[in-house]
């Protein structure tokens, strides 16, 4: 079974089809693209993914559950977290603790033993304390754990919100053109931390991006969208020498 | 360092209780000082309250003496009605459980609504909850004879009430009489527990889910936060927390009103600049900032009728002198200019 | 007959709140600034028109137009002094509290020149009104002028806003302050001139609360300052339209509400719909919907 299924997938605001008849299977493991021009609806498709937006037809179904009813925060407890294409981290907080946010749902302790400081609390927060910093040394961030996460150079903001993505321990990462204002230098780091974060959580990635070199230097399958449809899909080779896509890309 | 910072702040206030114990017991506070000791820890206690919501939350509030209103009336109600039944400290608790649950409860219904809105609108929203929570209980009569409780919305004389039954609550006349419970060191006790709870609270999963939903919601919701429940649960403790501070204002005057001078938008507005002089999210500064300011007008009494003048003109230097950004940048290079010299 | 009266009456007091809250509208809109001053600056009309008359022995015509020219000015100080320095202040709470701090302000000088003792305050509409109906329907000369104003002050407003390049330096900068440097507009005089106008209408407000409710203090305008903030808000804030519309459905609500339920509850009433409404409509009667980008 496929992690994540999605069939006819549609959503339209005013008249204006965003979407249309999507569908993408993404099997446990793989490393796929969502690829297409600006306002090809990739984004859209995010939303539609994670609960932002509810589609008008259509299901989305991760590991066999239906979630395209549920709301984003129940998406993200069944196992599906994000990035955003314009960094949202939580700005005014240091680096360990938008990790810590992340794990917020995966350990707990009541509200009131949060307020005394007593029962679980401690230990609770111990544990959270490590899983945090041993996410921090995965991403090469645990040096800057108190720094404000507004503080951070643009590529560990990239990576932060990457991390906090995966402390909610997700079966499929979904990431939003996370090169998106890299230098080559921040690019080329970025892929190695992608890499990394297959390697070690054996993660599913579904990641949008506009980086041809990030695109055909990493992902394993590609799907293409134009105009809220699906213009190709399949291995990134194939796709790649499609003369539609060319011709969606550079115009003609 | 960053892990004694709580307990400097309790350190604070207890030794700011002991230099005014000291005062007071050398024959060095005046009794118009000693007056306004308790209403300077209950400003305190809303303060810190109000920077849950503002600065914690993210929220802001116009309206929080709302809440105030609610604990202070609830609680006076309660002692009234208790005075000759209950012994005093037993009565007093009871009040501040009645204080608090009532103000906590006003918060749930009323952030039902409110926090659903956002930034601005959100502000004026809780400004309206204010002024008709004011206004609603300046309109009510509530009496109590051998054959139970008597309610109007008019006037006393509707209550229909037996010659020898009790008037509790005047319309706008209020609540006369609450037996006058309050002293120092019990709102010093409340002010320390209020802040024990915020900051407690602040380092625990709940305050960091607070926090990043002030930070960003769209993220937080992404990462699994329940958006509602942690809103809610910051703006219910913040009103309880409120409500408290009410009790404590109801038992320490004779006769309670909700008047505009002390429940309305204006007085909710003076907490809110205890809070953003204090800092913003900053709660041991709301602290000073409350204490300090409540003291200043009536330090300035010498000066009589240019006191408030002067305040005001004090407040908007600070607020140029803190918050301009050029102000700000000229000041850094100032002291970058001294520390090369 | 009598709710006629009584309608009209609420009319009257909403346009009023009408005009305080053009000018509360305007300056959030353009200055996304709650100024907390705004009814203070009525009040301060008031008190130049009470003096000025006063001294030319009931002159209240040139006391009106020397209270728009002082309040005017007034504003301009204000915002050069007060709030210009806090413009991209770390958080737009520091601009509001400077504005409770002009209040106070304004509050206290008024209080340390004319005292704490309420003045009576002579309506500077000397006209009888209209009687209609053999004397069963009468409405006042002030009513009648004060509605006029209003819809004068709204038509002129809106012209102003739409046919002048300055009116619309003001919709560019209400939209983006940083786009709106860029195409050449001097955004540090627009917001002033923002001010002007909204002190202006402040002083104008005044005049006509003033004849209307003739009793005067320090704190006179800090009610209806917040009642016309609630009407601006109401109507959708940043909405010339909707201050409008805010500040008429406040005044009939208040007098309707006033007469037929409960004088004391009034307010609460005025606010529980300022409530509903934007629970129903989050953005008010004629504001914008805008939905934050994911």
């Amino acid at each position: 079974m496929a992690l994540l299924e999605v069939n006819n997938l549609c959503i339209s605001f005013g008249g204006l089809r965003a979407v249309d008849d999507f569908n993408i299977t993404i099997e446990k493991g793989e490393l796929y693209g969502l690829i297409g021009p600006n306002g090809a609806g990739k984004t859209t498709v995010f939303n539609l993914l994670t609960g932002v937006y509810k589609p008008n037809e259509g299901i989305i179904r991760l590991d066999g559950e239906d979630i395209t009813r549920k709301s984003t925060i129940e998406i993200n407890h069944a196992g599906v977290a994000r990035t955003f294409q314009n960094i949202r981290l939580f700005k005014n907080m240091p680096v360990i603790d938008n990790v810590k946010v992340g794990l917020n749902e995966r350990f707990k302790y009541s509200t009131l033993e949060g307020i005394l400081h007593l029962g679980k609390y401690r230990k609770v927060e111990k544990e959270i304390d490590d899983e945090a910093m041993r996410l921090l040394k995965v991403f090469d961030l645990d040096s800057e754990r108190d720094t404000l996460a507004a503080n951070l150079p643009y590529g560990k903001q990239r990576k932060l919100e990457i991390a906090r993505a995966m402390a909610t321990n997700p079966k499929l990462l979904l990431l939003d053109e996370p090169a998106a204002g890299m230098n080559p230098n921040e690019t080329k780091e970025l892929m190695e931390t992608i890499a990394l974060v297959r390697s070690k959580f054996d993660m599913t990635i579904l990641l949008i991006e506009h980086d041809m070199k990030l695109v055909s230097g990493i992902c394993e399958k590609l799907t293409v969208l134009n105009f809220g449809r699906v213009l190709c899909q399949g291995e990134t080779k194939e796709v790649l020498a499609n003369p539609e896509v060319i011709t969606a890309y550079l115009g003609g | 360092m960053k892990k004694h910072d709580n307990l400097i702040t309790y350190a604070v206030v207890i030794a700011a209780y002991a230099v005014f114990q000291i005062l007071a017991a050398t024959g060095n506070l005046s009794s118009h000082m000693k007056g306004l000791l308790v209403p300077m820890t209950y400003y305190a206690v809303i303060a810190v309250a109000l920077n849950l919501c503002v600065g914690i939350l993210g929220e802001l509030s116009i309206g929080h003496c709302g809440f105030m209103c609610i604990g202070a009336f609830t609680s006076a109600f309660f002692s009234k009605l208790t005075e000759e039944s209950l012994p005093g400290p037993l009565r007093f608790f009871l009040a501040f459980v009645i204080g608090i649950a009532f103000a906590a409860l006003f918060g749930f219904l009323i952030g039902i609504p409110v926090l659903r809105l956002k930034g601005d609108y959100l502000a004026i929203v809780t400004l309206a909850f204010g002024e008709i929570i004011k206004n609603v209980i300046n309109a009510f009569y509530i009496g109590v004879d051998s054959k139970g409780f008597h309610f109007s919305l008019k006037n006393s004389m509707e209550l229909g009430m037996e010659k020898e039954g009790n008037l509790i609550v005047n319309g706008a006349m209020g609540i006369t009489g609450t037996p006058h419970d309050s002293n120092f060191t019990v709102a010093i006790v409340v002010l320390l527990i209020s802040l024990f709870v915020v900051l407690n609270l602040v380092k625990s999963r709940d305050g960091r889910a607070i926090m990043a939903v002030r930070d960003n919601n769209i993220a937080a919701e992404a990462t699994g936060i329940n958006v509602t429940r942690y809103k809610m649960m910051a703006f219910v403790i913040s009103a309880a927390i409120a409500g408290a501070a009410g009790v404590l204002f109801s038992h320490n005057i004779t006769t309670l009103t909700a008047s505009s001078q002390y429940f309305g938008f204006n007085a909710s507005i003076m907490i809110l600049v205890y809070v953003v002089l204090g800092g913003i999210g900053n709660i041991r500064g709301s602290v000073i900032a409350a204490c300090v300011l409540y003291l200043l007008p009536e330090l300035l009494r010498g000066l009589n009728t240019y006191r408030m003048l002067i305040y005001s003109i004090v407040l908007i230097v600070m607020m140029i002198v803190n918050w301009s950004p050029k102000v700000i940048e000229w000041r850094k290079r100032v002291t970058s200019s001294l520390r090369r010299a | 007959m009598s709710f006629l009266t009584y309608l009209i009456s609420g009319l009257s007091l909403g346009s009023i709140y009408a005009i305080i809250a053009l000018g509360y509208t305007m300056v959030y809109g353009i200055a996304k600034m709650l100024n907390f001053a705004h009814g203070d600056f009525i009040m301060v009309g008031c008190y130049i028109i009470f003096s000025v008359s006063g001294a030319l022995a009931g002159n209240s015509l040139v006391g009106i137009v020397v209270a728009i020219i002082l309040c005017t000015l007034l504003g301009i100080t204000t915002e050069f002094v007060a709030y210009r320095p806090l413009r991209g202040a770390a958080s737009p709470l520091a601009v509001l509290i400077t504005a409770i701090g002009v209040s106070y302000f304004l509050e206290n000088v008024a209080l340390l020149i004319f005292g704490a003792d309420i003045k009576s305050f002579t309506s500077v509409i000397k006209w009888e009104g209209l009687t209609f109906a053999d004397g069963q329907l009468r409405i006042q000369g002030v009513t009648i002028v004060t509605i006029l104003v209003s819809l004068l002050v709204l038509l002129v407003l809106q012209t102003f806003i739409k046919r002048t390049k300055q009116g619309q330096a003001m919709l560019a900068v209400a939209e983006d302050k940083g786009a709106a440097a860029l195409m050449g507009i001097n955004v540090n005089q627009t917001i002033m001139l923002t001010f002007a106008i909204g002190s202006a209408l402040a002083a104008i407000a005044g005049a006509l609360l003033c004849s209307a409710y003739p009793s005067l203090s320090p704190y006179t305008g800090a009610m209806p300052g917040i009642k016309a903030f609630v009407a601006a808000v109401l109507g959708g804030i940043g909405s010339i339209p909707g201050a409008m519309i805010g500040g008429l459905l406040l005044g009939i609500v208040e007098i309707l509400s006033k007469t037929y339920i409960s004088s004391q509850l009034s307010d609460a009433i005025v606010f529980g719909i300022l409530v509903i409404v934007l629970l129903v409509r989050p953005t008010g009667i004629l504001g914008k919907v805008i939905q934050e980008k994911v």
